[in-house]
């Protein structure tokens, strides 16, 4: 009975990271149709940021509660100026390209990113791990876990209700389903579709980034994270369907899960689950848990 | 006549002079030609920072010092037997398919006389019929699956460093000396070939030195997983008496940020079979008590003499502090390849390829980490003896006590003989 609750405790907190790192990239997918491999990248300069500059932040002596804002305002401000710069600097110019155009704009862009990580903070690692272990943790199944694992679990529910409430009771989130929906017919009806598209990059930079930053106080931030990190989140967004926030969510959970499983009863499946639980949706259904059924246009 | 003749003789005589200082110049550009190596080592991605880099900047503190002449006797003469060293460095990220067109391209396009290089073992594996193909001489300077060796034979392929089953053999023995009451013990090692082997060899070990001692579980993520919370709370509720882990680098780091809050070192003993790059890194994260291997007697573990002090003083001078073991694994592989070729060159010139294979095979050579011979896989894999400790924090640092030394025959299986073989038969000591 304690394995099974720890298999489920375990699954939900592997869930919840996984959705973290895989909503911004849904998000961009489902209203831009580009599949944004640089999405890793942001991962990643959201951890080296956070790393940067809460870890400044402690070592200067504040109050080291306050790291977890600093690691949030480094995660925003990385969304904030990347995300303007790659929509505005060079994907505007794409829109209208095949989507494989895209992605291979957005892996070159991941390239470029991954030198210039290298170039900023060099090829040693950086350590958070004080925001890791500053919140006590807690004791179920006669397991201890880190009270930041719930942190994440909120961060993981926070996003995905906001995401959804914006896009479902908001105003504008509802020009940007028309935007989804239909592009050409949205702009003809006055929408901004170049403002919907640079408006969702910059959010989903900044989830990126975010994804990154509340990563950061569990690792060794180092080059390469963000490539791990991009087949994962591109596991989950094709899983759950590409473009569907529930999808992602419910992809991110059955895959936490089986993972989870795999690690406690046959740790030898444990390099397969996650590509064993992607082979049968995808055989089952081949868009996707929450693909959204395409209208055919005459 | 002479009007006639005397243009085109001056012509010849022209091109004669021409031609022959030509010859003069492209003989003496012979003998300045430096001697070009690939070093291939870790730039980017987890192993960068705790392996890649430190071999890095031992491999051109290494190489400078060695051009120089400044390096202790019997290695004086400057370069390899007079002639300068050249480096060309390539990142060993991205995978063994990478490796393989990179080693093609050293050797085919950047025309490198030497590779060094190579510390994934699944890099190793895959290169190592590519370098013999190629005709190439490469040397393997820290990977550490016995297989290279043992399932297959290489003309061109040598390493300088001993293979990972005495990690595990004095690692167990390390383990039972100072907790003989072991009753279980759990692992978790990278599921690619250094994990792999490594967790055979040492519940192989085990099984002979301690035969009631079980095994609870056995933890396989992938290489560079990052996130470890279901393997921690599967080592946590195996209860094992002792954990046995061959991570490395990043994944080592994110492992012990992530067990150490909940409790998993405190309920078992650690040992970490590659932990001691890790040792100076994350103070605070490393529990007294864990027991700590360098895959030889490198580092922490390496012996004063001049040549240890020689590779000290300037790894310190270009990094700030001491050099780890991958550091003591490149210049094992320098310092061997040199002996090789100022063996073989007996006369004035280079020596061919054949002739400086033939001085490699069986070599005995000092480092910086002792006496190591080319005894195993037919003179191409050098054995040394081991050591291993036990952390213990002095003033918020990291430091090694109860160090203890094993000498090669008591860790290492005779030539001819697989590993897990020599392991399951009873580690009979071999003749050396």
């Amino acid at each position: 009975m304690s394995q099974l609750l720890a298999v489920l405790i375990d699954g939900l907190i592997y869930s919840s990271w996984l959705f973290i790192i895989a909503v911004g990239l849904t998000l961009i997918y489902g209203v831009m149709k580009i599949l944004n491999i640089a999405h890793g990248s942001l991962y990643a300069l959201g951890a080296y940021s956070a790393a940067s500059l809460a870890g400044y932040w402690i070592n200067q002596g504040h109050a080291p509660m306050g790291s977890y804002a600093v690691m949030l305002v480094a995660a925003i401000l990385v969304g904030l100026i990347a995300g303007p710069v790659i929509e505005r600097g060079l994907l505007r110019f794409m829109y209208g390209k095949d989507e494989i155009v895209l992605v291979l704009v957005t892996y070159a862009v991941f390239l470029i990113l991954e030198d210039f990580v290298k170039l900023v903070w060099g090829v040693d690692p950086y350590f958070l791990y004080q925001p890791y272990s500053l919140l006590g943790s807690f004791d179920i199944a006669d397991l201890t876990y880190p009270n930041y694992n719930l942190v994440l679990f909120a961060a993981a529910v926070l996003i995905g209700v906001v995401v959804a409430w914006v896009l479902t009771r908001t105003r504008q989130g509802k020009m940007l389903l028309a935007v989804i929906h239909d592009r050409e017919m949205s702009a003809a009806m006055g929408i901004n579709v170049g403002r919907v598209y640079f408006i969702t990059f910059t959010v989903g930079a900044i989830l990126g980034a975010l994804g990154g930053a509340l990563t950061a106080p569990m690792i060794s931030v180092q080059p390469g994270i963000g490539a791990e990190t991009i087949v994962l989140a591109f596991a989950v967004v094709v899983i759950g369907g590409l473009g569907s926030l529930p999808g992602a969510a419910l992809a991110a959970i059955l895959v936490g899960l089986v993972r989870s499983a795999a690690v406690h009863y046959r740790p030898e499946l444990d390099l397969f689950s996650i590509y064993f639980v992607m082979a049968i949706v995808l055989i089952v259904r081949p868009k996707g848990l929450f693909s959204i059924p395409e209208a055919r246009k005459i | 006549m002479n009007g006639i003749y005397s243009r085109p003789l001056k012509a010849v005589a022209a091109m004669l002079a021409g031609a022959a200082l030509t010859i003069v110049c492209t003989s003496g550009h012979a003998q300045d030609k430096p001697i070009r190596i690939g070093l291939v080592t870790f730039l980017s991605g987890p192993a960068a920072g705790p392996f890649g880099v430190p071999a890095k900047i031992a491999a051109e503190a290494i190489v400078d010092s060695l051009n120089a002449g400044k390096v202790p006797a019997p290695y004086n003469a400057k370069g390899f037997a007079g002639t300068p060293l050249e480096l060309t460095i390539i990142d060993e990220a991205g995978g063994a398919t990478k490796q393989v067109t990179e080693l093609r391209n050293l050797v085919e396009r950047q025309n490198v006389d030497f590779v060094v290089g190579y510390i994934s073992s699944g890099d190793c594996l895959a290169v190592a019929p590519v370098a013999e193909e190629l005709k190439k001489i490469t040397v393997l300077f820290d990977c550490g699956t016995p297989r290279v060796f043992e399932d297959a034979s290489y003309k061109y392929v040598f390493r300088t460093r001993s293979h990972a089953t005495m990690d595990a053999v004095a690692g167990a023995m390390y383990l039972l000396e100072s907790r003989p009451a072991t009753q279980n013990f759990g692992g978790i090692n990278q599921n690619y070939a250094w994990g792999q082997d490594s967790w055979a060899d040492f519940t192989a070990v085990m099984a002979t030195l301690k035969p009631d001692a079980k095994i609870t579980t056995s933890q396989m993520p992938k290489f560079g997983a990052g996130q470890y919370g279901p393997e921690i709370s599967a080592l946590l509720q195996s209860n094992s008496d002792v954990i046995h882990s061959s991570l490395w680098g990043g994944d080592l780091e994110a492992f012990m940020l992530q067990g150490t809050p909940r409790g998993l070192f405190a309920r078992s003993q650690l040992i970490l079979v590659a932990g001691e790059p890790y040792l100076h890194r994350l103070p605070g994260n490393i529990p007294d008590g864990t027991i700590v291997g360098a895959r030889g007697p490198n580092g922490v573990f390496a012996q004063k003499s001049p040549l240890n002090d020689w590779l000290r003083q300037i790894y310190k001078e270009r990094a700030d502090v001491y050099p780890n073991y991958p550091a003591y694994s490149v210049a094992l592989a320098f310092l061997g390849l040199k002996a090789a070729y100022e063996k073989a060159r007996l006369t004035n010139a280079a020596p061919a390829t054949e002739e400086i294979i033939k001085a490699f095979e069986y070599l005995s050579f000092d480092s910086p980490a002792g006496k190591v011979m080319m005894k195993l896989g037919k003179g191409h894999q050098a054995v040394t003896g081991t050591a291993y400790g036990s952390t213990l924090a002095v003033d918020g640092q990291v430091t090694i006590g109860n160090i203890k030394y094993y000498p090669l025959e008591r860790v290492q299986p005779p030539e001819g003989v697989k590993s897990i073989d020599w392991i399951k038969s009873g580690m009979k000591p071999g003749k050396w």
